[in-house]
C-alpha cells in the first residue's frame, strides 16, 4: 500500500495510452481500477492484465485494442538482462564519490535541455582532477557496473522529463530520444568516450573501457529510438487516425479521395451499426399512463367488471420501408455512394430498401446492391449509368411508368441530387403524385440552400413536394438526415 | 456459514478456477478473475458473449459453488419495475377494503365533522401501502435474502433502456427505492451476473458500474476440457476429433458458429449413438446440432471428408487445431 503514490503516476499514463488507443476510461473507471490495482498487486502480470480489463475495457474492440496498450506499455526497456557488467582490474572505484548530486532524478532539471548541458560542464570540471582523464559520468558508471536496472530506470524518468508521452507525430521520435539521453547525460559520456578515443587511437581494444563505453552508448540509442517509437504507438497513431476520421466525416463527399474510400466505408459502417443498434430491438413501446380501457374491461371481464389487472396502451413502432433515388451523375456521385453504402449498412433496421440510380435515365439498383459487396457494386453501377448529364424529368418519367406502385403510405422516399435538370421539362407534378402517396418525402442536395434555384437548378420547383429537403454534403449530416428517418417511423 | 464457504472458495484465481471446476465449469483465467474481482469489490459482472459460450451457466455454477440459491430475472422487451422489483398486491388491496368497509364505522366512532374524521383515517393511511401488500419480484427477493444470493440478470440487451437506468440504483448501492415505503438495503450483497448477447448497445452508465467480462469462443485445449467435464462419457480420442473439427467448422464463413452449448450438445449426441469414430455419414446426419442454419449446413457440406481428415491428424498426434 505504501507504494501506490509510486505506482499512480505510471498508471495515470497507462490511462492516457488507453483513452489514445480509443478506449474510453471514465474517472469513476480510473478509481475502480485503483481500487482492483490495490486488491492484486502488481506482483502477478496476467492477473493485474485480466483484472484491469474487467475494469476499463467495456466491449470486445476495447480489449483487444486494451491488450495492445497494456502490452506496449509494460514492455520495459529491454537492456535489464542483457547488460554486462565490466570488469576492470586496475579501475578502483574513484568515481563513486561525486555521483550523490548529478544526474538521474529531473528535481532540478525541470527546464529539460538547457540544465542538463549546464550540469555536465560544472561536472566536467569537476571530474578533470580525478584520476581519469575524461570526466566525470554517472551514465558511464551505470554502463560499467552493468546496471541494467538502474539504465531502464533513469531512461523512463528521462522520458517523464522530457515529455515522451505528448510525441503528436512520428517524426518527433528521434528528437524525443535525443533529448532523453541528453536529458540522462549522453554528453558527458560522449565526451568521456572521445577523450578516451584520443587516449588510444583509433582501434578500441576488445575488452577495453572504451568498447564497453561505446556498445552501451549503441545499445542507449537503440533502446531511447525503441522507446519513443513504442510511446508514439501508445499515445499518437490512434489519435492521429481519429483525427483523420473526424476530418472525413466533416469533409464534402465531392471532395473526398479514393484513397480514403477504405476509410469512409469504415466510418459510414460505424455509424450505421450505431444507428441500427439505437433503433433495431424496439417495435412497441409503452405510452406510460396511458390506460388501455377496452382492453382493461375485458380482461377483467371475470371479476365482474372490477379492474384487478390493468392493460396499458402502446405504440407499435415499425421499421421504415426506403424508396432511395440517387442521382450518380459527376457532381452528386460521391453523395450518392455514401448514402447507398449507409442505407445497405442499415439492412436490421430497415424494412424494404429499393434502390434507383439515374443520370439521364434511371435503372433499379437493388440487385445489383443485393448481390454484390457495396464497395464493388457501387463503382459497377456507375460505370455503367453513371457520369451522364442528369435529366430529373426523364427520371420521373420512368419512375411513374414503371415503379410508382411500389410507393405506398409506409414507404419513405429519399432523392438525392442536386436538382439540376440541365433546363429540361422538371416535372414537378409527378414529385407531386409521389409525395401525395409516400408517407414522406426527404430530398437530399449536396449544395448548400442559397444555390438551390440558381442557374438550372429547379429545387424550387420541387421543393414544396418535400416532406424535409436538406443539404446533405457530408457524412455527418447523412448520419443525422437517417437518424431522424429512423427515429420517426413511430406509428401513431 | 455461507460467508465463510465464500471466503474459501474465493480466495484467489486457482482456487476459483478449482471450485467451479467441481460444479462442472471449466473457467478461464479471465473469468475466474472476474469472480474474484467481483467479490472483492461488490460489483456486478456483465458478462458478453455469443449465445451458448456459457454465461447463464457461469451463474449457476457460482450458485453451485457458494451453496447460495440462485434468483434469475430473464429480461424481454417491455419488462418494467412492476415485474422486475415489486408490486402492490392490487387484489389484495381492493378485497381488504371491501372486508373492511364496515368497521369504517368504528374507526370514525366519536369523530365529529369533516376534519375530524380526516385526522383519525390519517393514523390508518398507510396500512394498505405497507410491507403486507407488496409483491417482491426477483430483484426485491434478491436483496432481502440474509445469506445473500446469486442473482442472474438475464440478456439485459433484451430490455429496454429505461429498464437499464432503473437498474443502476441497485448495482451500484445494492439498494432500491419504494416511494411508499423507503429505501431497501440489500442484508448481504448478492453476487450479480448481467448477461448479453450484444444485440445492441448497453448504455455508458451500466457499462461503467460493471465488469466487463467478455466470454470468447474456446480454444481447442479449453473447449476439449468442457467436454470431458461435460460428457464425461465419451472417448478421449473421439472428444479430441471432435473438438478439433468444430474448430474448423468456427473457421468457415458461417451465418452462426457453433458455440461451446452446442459442441457439448454434439458429443451426447455422439455418446447416444454409440459412435466410435467420426464418419462422414455420421456427421453429416447429425450436423443439424451444431449448424442452425440450413445454408450454414449446405456450406459446411462438402468440406466434410477435408475437415475429418485434418481432425484425424490431431486426434493422432495430439495438435490442436488452432496451432495448425
Amino acid at each position: 500500500m505504501q507504494n501506490t503514490g509510486f505506482m499512480q503516476q505510471p498508471f495515470e499514463q497507462f490511462v492516457r495510452a488507453l483513452r489514445a488507443a480509443d478506449v474510453p476510461v471514465s474517472v469513476a473507471e480510473v478509481i475502480d481500477a485503483t481500487e482492483v490495482i490495490a486488491a492484486v498487486g502488481y506482483e502477478d502480470r496476467q492477473l493485474l492484465k485480466d483484472a484491469l480489463a474487467l475494469t476499463v475495457a467495456k466491449s470486445e474492440d476495447e480489449k483487444d485494442r486494451f491488450e495492445i496498450a497494456f502490452e506496449l506499455f509494460y514492455a520495459r526497456t529491454e537492456f535489464r538482462d542483457e547488460f554486462e557488467a565490466w570488469d576492470d582490474p586496475t579501475q578502483d572505484q574513484t568515481q563513486k564519490d561525486a555521483d550523490s548530486d548529478c544526474e538521474p532524478d529531473g528535481g532540478d532539471g525541470g527546464d529539460a535541455d538547457g540544465s542538463g548541458d549546464g550540469d555536465g560542464s560544472a561536472q566536467g570540471s569537476q571530474g578533470g582532477e580525478g584520476s581519469v582523464p575524461g570526466m566525470q559520468s554517472d551514465l558511464a558508471d551505470m554502463i560499467l557496473a552493468g546496471d541494467g536496472e538502474a539504465l531502464a530506470s533513469a531512461l523512463e524518468a528521462a522520458a517523464v522529463e522530457v515529455g515522451a508521452a505528448n510525441i503528436k507525430v512520428f517524426t518527433q521520435r528521434g528528437y524525443l530520444a535525443r533529448q532523453m539521453l541528453d536529458q540522462m547525460g549522453m554528453r558527458d559520456l560522449e565526451r568521456m568516450i572521445a577523450a578516451l578515443e584520443r587516449e588510444s587511437g583509433e582501434e578500441p581494444e576488445e575488452g577495453s573501457k572504451l568498447d564497453a563505453l561505446s556498445r552501451g552508448r549503441m545499445q542507449l540509442f537503440n533502446e531511447a529510438r525503441d522507446y519513443m517509437e513504442r510511446q508514439f504507438e501508445l499515445y499518437a497513431r490512434a489519435a492521429g487516425q481519429q483525427f483523420r476520421e473526424e476530418f472525413l466525416e466533416t469533409t464534402s463527399m465531392a471532395n473526398i479521395p479514393p484513397r480514403d474510400f477504405d476509410i469512409m466505408s469504415r466510418i459510414v459502417r460505424r455509424m450505421a451499426k450505431k444507428l441500427a443498434s439505437k433503433y433495431m430491438r424496439r417495435h412497441r413501446r409503452a405510452k406510460r399512463g396511458h390506460l388501455d380501457v377496452r382492453r382493461t374491461l375485458r380482461r377483467n371481464m371475470a371479476h365482474d367488471g372490477v379492474p384487478f389487472e390493468t392493460v396499458w396502451k402502446f405504440q407499435e413502432i415499425s421499421k421504415p420501408s426506403v424508396v432511395a433515388i440517387c442521382d450518380v451523375s459527376g457532381s452528386v456521385a460521391a453523395s450518392s455512394r455514401f448514402l447507398l453504402m449507409f442505407l445497405y449498412s442499415l439492412n436490421e433496421v430497415i424494412a424494404r430498401l429499393q434502390s434507383f440510380a439515374f443520370s439521364s435515365h434511371m435503372v433499379e439498383i437493388s440487385d445489383d446492391l443485393e448481390d454484390h459487396a457495396i464497395e464493388e457494386a457501387i463503382p459497377a453501377i456507375l460505370q455503367k449509368i453513371g457520369f451522364r448529364s442528369t435529366d430529373y424529368g426523364q427520371m420521373l418519367r420512368d419512375f411513374r411508368d414503371e415503379h410508382l406502385d411500389s410507393i405506398d403510405r409506409r414507404t419513405t422516399v429519399i432523392v438525392l441530387g442536386d436538382g439540376r435538370t440541365n433546363d429540361a421539362d422538371p416535372e414537378a407534378q409527378i414529385m407531386k403524385q409521389i409525395y401525395e402517396r409516400s408517407r414522406r418525402v426527404i430530398w437530399l442536395n449536396p449544395e448548400p440552400e442559397t444555390f438551390w434555384g440558381t442557374g438550372d437548378s429547379e429545387m424550387p420547383r420541387y421543393r414544396p413536394y418535400c416532406h424535409v429537403a436538406k443539404t446533405c454534403n457530408t457524412v455527418k449530416q447523412l448520419e443525422r438526415i437517417i437518424d431522424d428517418l429512423l427515429r420517426s417511423s413511430v406509428r401513431a | 456459514m455461507s460467508n465463510s464457504s465464500k471466503e474459501i472458495h474465493l480466495a484467489s484465481v486457482d482456487k476459483i478456477i478449482e471450485g467451479l471446476g467441481s460444479a462442472s465449469y471449466v473457467a478461464s483465467r479471465q473469468i475466474a478473475t472476474a469472480i474474484l474481482i467481483a467479490q472483492n469489490l461488490d460489483k456486478p459482472i456483465l458478462v458478453e458473449g455469443s449465445a451458448g459460450v456459457g454465461k447463464t451457466e457461469l451463474a449457476l455454477s457460482t450458485a453451485a459453488l457458494l451453496g447460495l440459491p440462485l434468483i434469475r430475472m430473464q429480461c424481454y422487451e417491455g419488462l418494467d419495475e412492476s415485474k422486475a422489483l415489486y408490486e402492490w398486491k392490487y387484489g389484495k388491496q381492493l378485497l381488504y377494503t371491501q372486508v373492511l368497509k364496515d368497521k369504517i364505522g368504528d374507526v370514525l366512532q366519536g369523530a365529529v365533522g369533516l376534519r375530524d374524521s380526516m385526522t383519525q383515517l390519517h393514523q390508518f393511511s398507510d396500512v394498505f401501502f405497507s410491507e403486507d401488500f407488496l409483491e417482491p419480484r426477483p430483484l426485491l427477493k434478491a436483496l432481502q435474502h440474509d445469506d445473500g444470493v446469486v442473482l442472474l440478470i438475464d440478456e439485459i440487451d433484451k430490455s429496454d433502456e429505461e429498464f437499464e437506468a432503473f437498474l443502476l440504483e441497485i448495482l451500484s448501492a445494492f439498494q432500491v427505492t419504494i416511494p411508499e415505503i423507503g429505501t431497501i438495503k440489500a442484508k448481504t450483497p448478492p453476487i450479480v451476473f448481467l448477461t448479453s448477447n450484444a444485440t445492441r448497445d448497453l448504455g455508458d452508465a451500466l457499462k461503467r458500474r460493471c465488469l466487463h467480462l467478455f466470454i470468447p469462443l474456446p480454444d481447442a485445449k479449453l473447449e476439449e476440457q468442457i467436454i470431458a467435464a461435460r460428457v464425461p462419457e465419451i472417448e478421449a480420442r473421439l472428444r479430441r476429433k471432435l473438438v478439433s473439427f468444430v474448430q474448423q467448422l468456427r473457421d468457415l464463413d458461417l451465418k452462426k458458429l457453433p458455440s461451446i452449448s452446442e459442441t457439448i450438445d454434439w458429443a451426447r449426441v455422439l455418446v447416444l449413438l454409440h459412435a466410435e469414430d467420426l464418419t462422414p455419414e455420421m456427421v453429416r446426419e447429425t450436423l443439424n446440432v451444431l449448424l442452425k442454419f440450413e445454408e450454414d449446413i449446405q456450406g459446411a457440406h462438402n468440406k466434410i471428408p477435408e475437415m475429418l481428415r485434418q481432425a484425424e491428424k490431431v486426434a493422432e498426434h495430439g495438435i490442436h487445431a488452432a496451432t495448425i
